[in-house]
């Protein structure tokens, strides 16, 4: 047997490092607009395109998908290659993977602020895109998948399953959250409905969390910090024990996202069961991370990629403590809905993610480019002002989260609510919002000198494009063993890529079957007869209501507490949901519920309210939105839009999308009158009289038939 | 609630593909050695780093 000399590809490793700081940046500078929105809300520069409803998704899928997606990428292309003592399968596919994933991206910054957005939180992105990201990641697939089989090394390390675990279920996870109905080129109705659209979004949003914010990264540190540190982790069998504990568990604590809402409580007991349990897989990762370093915490104090990882793996720990307590219910019930989460979710995402991808750059790019870092010292600079930025984000926040989250629940001795206005609880936090985003602009500070360091790195030294390597090639045959045996275990071999090939075709093919029920038969959600399908101008109102995001700072679910019904109106049942198409239940109140919103308020009230909210509910965060009254609605679409709703099942009469428009006419012209008779002049065409209507309708349809309702639902 | 059982299907199938993966492992004896593969791995660098991985192996 003789020694095989081959190269790895640093190419594309250096490209997608490049990727990760270029949208690294972008998305966090929509981050940092986003947040002084929410104290200034002329922060929108005045445009609907750079609104907060619109660029909040952006923000979270740049940071998600381009950051952190670029960046799961960079570690594995470099550290599969050498962990399998193999070239990547096919430079092709590295390619067409590269390209591809950024004109995703680049299409995502496109059609976010133009208002296509599906409004389930993470996938937002409309259908051409989710098919457009299904087929790059079977490139993904298929070119790691190549790179195992052709390995020269036969144990896969226990990074490389994280990446399989990864590449599975992200495709799983993706498709299912993409089942969506076609209306146009870039409007589609998701085939769930109301609670069980619910649950497939949050069974994806947990789990996406799972497999595309930490599985991935726990295989990079399980490669890099070894490396780093140079020494062994600290426990191999720890490491494997753990990785697979951690993926049988995540998958069920998805749940834990919909309490107390009209998810059935057994699932949200399940949920949160599996949620517990997930401490001590989450724990063992972070441990085994931590006491790789033991004994070489003088390396710490020198290198600053260690005390970048030492951060990253601690913000980890934190995060995955508090996560299994916030799916408490207790906890969640005054947790939930508050900045308290955003706080969670930040130190997750600037901490573990965020600074891990820091370690890595910073280790990775100047070994591909055989050189020494720029500047030690602007890297030291960058740790503490990052480690700062963290701090000042996450204080604030889990601040803002504990005094909403009790104002919103404090009565008076006299049994009634002591800050019924729900804006006293948001004026109340306003400070820390502004330290928040003091928080986010030292950490984009950071993230800004980290570039300017890496880029003079790059530019003072030539890229290793091939770095040259050898190793033996795999032996065909294992030792000691009979002739039957060899040919079992050469069957086997190969089997772990056929495996997972032919039982991703399966699940899918299984799934599909499954679904079938789902679509044909009727489902059973409790009905409630009093609950009727939107009304045309009502649908294409709650379209606009999609298109502007309004469900980023609105959730439309009232929990069954006292503080909430008081507040808010009769808790909210699955059986209302059941036309929701897809559930806007949100999971963030920056400004109030609004299921029971409906009749509230005269269509005079909303008129003002959307054209200027401080005007009618002073010191009011809630941005104007002129270009409502400047925009036609378009009713172009009213019949396509009813026959998709008839297929997906929900019950106009044969042949109502003909008489649609004369309908949405007719309405949008009552709604105007009325608007007339309190000298507001806006002519019944335009887009603010469909989503008055829209907000008019919500939460009202049991209200008109209280008695019909079976308090167990 | 039939989406329940559609989930619980999906999230089942996608542990028994891990568990048939973790089988894989097992049997082809990916777990037998739970020491040397997290030593090795340091060692993979480029060509001069080969030599000092051959030397560990025959220490």
């Amino acid at each position: 047997m003789q020694l095989e000399k081959f190269t790895y590809d640093n190419r594309i490793v250096r490209n997608f490092g490049i990727a990760t700081l270029v949208w690294g940046i972008i998305g966090m500078t929509v981050g940092l607009l986003v947040a002084m929105q929410l104290f200034k809300p002329a922060m929108n520069l005045g445009s609907q395109y750079t609104t907060f409803g619109r660029i909040r998704p952006l923000h979270t899928n740049a940071v998600i998908f381009a950051f952190v997606g670029n960046a799961i990428f960079m570690g594995v292309y470099y550290s599969l290659q050498r962990l399998l003592k193999a070239r990547m399968f096919s430079d092709v596919l590295s390619k067409i993977h590269f390209w591809g994933w950024q004109l995703i991206i680049v299409s995502a910054a496109i059609t976010l602020p133009l208002g296509f957005t599906t409004s389930h939180e993470y996938a937002e992105l409309e259908w051409p895109i989710d098919i457009a990201i299904t087929l790059i990641w079977v490139v993904f697939g298929v070119n790691m998948f190549g790179t195992i089989i052709k390995r020269r090394e036969r144990h896969l390390y226990v990074a490389i399953w994280f990446y399989i675990a990864t590449f599975v279920t992200i495709a799983v996870l993706h498709i299912v959250n993409s089942f969506e109905l076609p209306i146009s080129f870039m409007k589609s109705y998701y085939v769930y409905a109301g609670v069980q659209d619910a649950l497939v979004q949050w069974w994806y949003g947990h789990n996406a969390v799972a497999f595309f914010l930490t599985t991935p990264y726990l295989g990079m540190m399980y490669y890099f910090l070894p490396k780093m540190a140079g020494r062994p982790v600290y426990s191999y069998k720890l490491s494997i024990l753990h990785f697979w504990s951690l993926i049988f568990i995540y998958i069920w604590a998805g749940p834990h996202h919909l309490l107390y809402t009209s998810l059935p409580g057994w699932a949200q007991s399940l949920g949160v069961a599996f949620s517990i349990m997930l401490i001590a897989p989450s724990w063992g990762g972070m441990i085994n991370g931590l006491l790789t370093l033991r004994g070489a915490w003088d390396k710490v104090r020198e290198d600053v990629t260690l005390k970048f990882m030492v951060v990253a793996l601690t913000a980890y720990g934190m995060a995955t403590f508090e996560g299994p307590l916030l799916s408490l219910k207790q906890i969640n019930g005054v947790a939930h809905f508050t900045d308290w989460i955003v706080a969670h979710v930040h130190v997750g995402a600037l901490g573990w993610n965020g600074f891990l991808t820091f370690g890595v750059l910073y280790w990775l790019i100047p070994r591909i480019y055989k050189t020494e870092l720029y500047s030690k010292k602007l890297a030291g600079f960058h740790f503490w002002i990052g480690t700062l930025g963290i701090l000042f984000y996450a204080v604030p926040m889990y601040w803002a989260g504990f005094t909403q989250g009790l104002m919103w629940k404090e009565f008076t001795p006299e049994g009634l609510l002591k800050y019924p206005n729900f804006l006293a609880t948001t004026l109340q936090i306003i400070p820390m919002h502004v330290l928040r985003s003091i928080g986010g602009a030292l950490y984009l500070t950071g993230v800004i000198v980290m570039t300017y360091n890496l880029a003079k790195t790059m530019l003072s030294a030539k890229l290793v494009a091939n770095e040259p390597a050898e190793a033996m090639p795999l032996a065909k045959i294992i030792v000691d063993s009979s002739p039957t045996d060899k040919a079992w275990h050469r069957v086997l071999e190969r089997k772990p890529v056929k495996f997972m090939v032919f039982s991703l075709i399966i699940i899918l093919i299984g799934g599909m079957v499954e679904m079938m029920p789902t679509f044909t038969i009727q489902s059973n959600v409790p009905t409630i007869a009093s609950v009727k399908p939107y009304s045309a101008l009502e649908l294409q109102g709650r379209d606009l209501y999609i298109r502007e995001g309004c469900v980023n700072c609105h959730s439309q679910t009232v929990r069954p507490f006292r503080s909430e019904t008081e507040r808010y109106g009769e808790y909210s049942k699955a059986g209302e949901f059941v036309y929701d198409h897809p559930f806007l239940w949100g999971s963030k109140r920056t400004g109030p519920d609004l299921h029971r919103v409906g009749g509230k308020y005269s269509d005079a009230w909303h008129y003002n309210h959307l054209m200027d909210p401080t005007s009618m509910s002073p010191g009011s965060i809630m941005p104007p939105y002129p270009w409502l009254v400047e925009q036609k609605l378009d009713t172009t679409t009213t019949a396509r839009k009813i026959r998709a709703m008839q297929t997906l099942g929900v019950p106009y009469a044969e042949g109502y999308d003909k008489q649609a428009n004369t309908d949405l006419k007719i309405q949008a012209e009552k709604i105007a009158l009325d608007l007339k008779q309190n000298n507001i002049k806006v002519k019944s065409d335009r887009e603010i009289v469909a989503i008055i209507a829209y907000l008019q309708r919500l939460g009202t349809d049991i209200k008109a038939n209280k008695e019909t309702i079976p308090s167990n639902q | 609630m039939n989406i329940l059982y559609f989930l619980v299907g999906c999230s089942v199938l996608m542990a028994l593909v891990f568990l048939g993966a973790f089988f894989w492992a097992y049997k082809t004896g990916q777990n037998d050695d739970t020491h040397t593969p997290g030593i090795r791995m340091l060692f993979d660098d480029g060509i001069a780093d080969e030599k000092s991985e051959e030397d560990h192996f025959s220490s």
